[in-house]
């Protein structure tokens, strides 16, 4: 399963041009509102016909500007979640399940209802009507509506942005189980990088209508060359980590990986679970010699790998840990003199223990705090 | 006055009254698609000449209804161009025959039924629409499944609203068809020639109340049954 797409669009002063391919999992589209995302999903589903370009799925040709094709989206079979639900109101749940299936009766591979019910937990609502729903619901219902037309790509406009925060951890494990269990490449649009952080398996990052980095998530959250990030939510960097074990007394979980173990504080999941964690380039502290006798409980050994450009007064650092996954750190240039760092050198990365933010801990509350921060 | 003979109806009175209802009835069958196809065209086709569409379609309510039975009578007499055609073509007469009545009623009551779905679809989230066709739903199927229960509603109030209409058109009726008992004597026209008769009064309160029971009835179901689909509708 893949998305191949190369389109270029004007209208009035704006211009869209992007080149982008996408495999199985989830690829995020991130950016500020005003930067393209929307009108992009809106070409792959047919809802805009874009002046110029291709867009291929899995080898079918969905538009082809150079040979006059342009598939109406009601033959795309592209699957797509708007921001809002929009639920026929005139029907019931069951039957707005049931509506594309309708349409692709007989089409090999269909999900079946009592599955993609299961999977989103809306076994309760199915006799009950869209107005008696509330806004997760709804949206779960969306959800299990475009699973059940049998789409071979899936597009997510911004789906949790029109929820309050409650509802949004209600959704989230969905949308990690749709990624997890469907062979069926999703694209989503957010300008939450606590949402992208969580979900993507791919980023595109897009400014003005162009594509300004794309790559594996990892790779691209922890760059140091882009344009900062920390107008959306600060520069931080992903380390994949499994639960190693519990501590009841000082109510710590402690994670590990091939790049050495954090201490954190006690999560819900399980021994064994895999987390993905999300550490802030402003929360990680950089020494040359290894720390004894600080608060901060984790330092994790690394060399650094690439110094970014000076933002005034600070300059985030790409540190390469042991299993060559990457950290990074926002220091202060006089640091980065004194410490005399340089690409290789030696260094332990200090991390404070409640600074960690994984799936286990409510995005809210690490959102929250670093918009404090950042005041 | 004798309040017993209010309910003695004369034969050619109880003509008038069935002949309305059927007047009536036509009168809706007949404009019900064009009706809802110019609905369409005037709340979601973008054209040159929309405007002018907008202007024809509305013509009827605005002129005296003698004028549109003028009209009627120019173009759709036996001579008239349209009534030759419908004569030569399907054998249809309208000049001085019940469906000549109906014709005209229907031209009436026509922008009445234009305006009332034309609301209800220009109230239509076309958002759902777009949904419905990337779940894979062809345009024509967007429209029977989503569009049209939506505006059902508004059909139903067009509807309504167009048959009472039917009921009570006078001006262009005589105009166009006459006044001939047992052809073109509708309760209107009949009511007004018992109001032209010396001892017309019995017959003309007869008819008068005849025509407050029809009509509130329309309005009472016309109330219950676009109640009934605006809450199926809205899924409440």
């Amino acid at each position: 399963m893949s998305l191949e797409l190369d389109v270029r669009h004007e209208f009035g002063t704006f211009t869209l041009e992007a080149k982008i391919s996408a495999g199985e999992g989830l690829t995020a589209l991130f950016g500020h509102s005003g930067s393209g995302k929307t009108t992009l999903v809106n070409i792959i589903g047919g809802l805009l016909r874009p002046q110029e370009g291709r867009v291929v799925v899995d080898g079918r040709v969905l538009v082809d500007t150079g040979r006059r094709i342009f598939l109406p989206k009601h033959r795309r079979r592209v699957g797509y979640i708007f921001q809002e639900p929009r639920l026929f109101p005139h029907l019931t749940v069951r039957q707005n399940l049931l509506y594309g299936r309708w349409f692709r009766h007989g089409k090999e591979g269909a999900q079946q209802l009592e599955q993609i019910v299961d999977l989103l937990g809306i076994e309760a609502l199915l006799g009950r009507g869209p107005a008696h729903l509330s806004g997760g619901e709804k949206q779960r219902v969306a959800i299990g509506r475009a699973l059940l037309a049998n789409p071979q790509l899936l597009l997510m406009d911004e789906p949790l942005a029109a929820l309050d925060e409650a509802r949004k951890l209600e959704i989230l494990p969905f949308l990690e189980r749709l990624r997890d269990e469907l062979k069926l490449p999703i694209v989503y649009v957010s300008h939450s990088m606590a949402e992208v952080a969580r979900l993507a398996t791919t980023v595109v990052l897009m400014e003005q209508g162009k594509v300004v980095a794309a790559g594996a998530v990892e790779d691209v959250l922890s760059r140091v060359d882009l344009p900062p990030l920390g107008t959306f939510r600060g520069t931080g960097a992903l380390l994949e980590m499994s639960v190693a074990a519990h501590d009841e007394q000082y109510r710590l979980t402690t994670l590990n990986s091939a790049a050495g173990e954090l201490h954190v504080p006690r999560l819900e999941q399980a021994v064994g679970a895999r987390l993905r964690l999300r550490i802030l380039a402003r929360d990680v502290i950089v020494a040359t010699t290894a720390p004894n006798d600080i608060s901060a409980l984790n330092s994790l050994k690394g060399h650094v790998a690439e110094i970014g450009p000076f933002h005034e007064g600070t300059v985030d650092v790409r540190l390469a840990l042991r299993d060559e996954s990457s950290l990074v750190a926002r220091i202060t240039r006089l640091s980065l003199d004194r410490l005399e760092l340089k690409p290789g050198v030696e260094v332990y990365a200090v991390i404070k223990s409640a600074a960690v933010e994984g799936e286990g801990l409510a995005p809210r509350q690490a959102e929250i705090d670093t918009r404090a921060l950042e005041l | 006055m004798n309040w017993h003979s209010l309910l003695n109806f004369s034969p050619d009175e109880l003509v008038a009254i069935r002949l309305s209802l059927k007047v009536a009835l036509w009168a809706v069958a007949i404009s019900l698609p064009p009706g809802i196809l110019v609905a369409l065209i005037l709340a979601r086709a973008r054209f040159f000449g929309r405007e002018l569409l907008d202007v024809v379609v509305h013509l009827p309510l605005i002129l005296p209804p003698v004028v549109t039975g003028y009209f009627l009578l120019l173009l759709f007499g036996r001579r008239g161009p349209l009534g030759h055609f419908f004569y030569q073509v399907f054998g249809i007469t309208f000049a001085f025959r019940w469906t000549g009545a109906v014709l005209a009623s229907a031209v009436v009551a026509f922008p009445l039924m234009v305006r009332a779905i034309r609301l209800s679809i220009e109230a239509v989230d076309r958002r759902l629409e777009d949904a419905a066709a990337t779940l894979g739903a062809a345009p024509v199927w967007v429209f029977l499944t989503v569009t049209f229960p939506l505006i059902l509603p508004g059909i139903i109030a067009g509807a309504i609203l167009s048959f009472a209409r039917s009921l009570g058109e006078f001006g262009a009726t005589i105009t166009f068809v006459s006044n001939i008992p047992g052809e073109t004597q509708t309760l209107p026209t009949a009511l007004y020639t018992f109001t032209q008769v010396p001892g017309g009064d019995e017959g003309a309160l007869r008819l008068t109340l005849v025509s407050v029971v029809i009509s509130a009835g329309a309005l009472l179901i016309s109330e219950f049954l676009a109640r009934r689909v605006a809450r199926k509708v809205s899924g409440l």
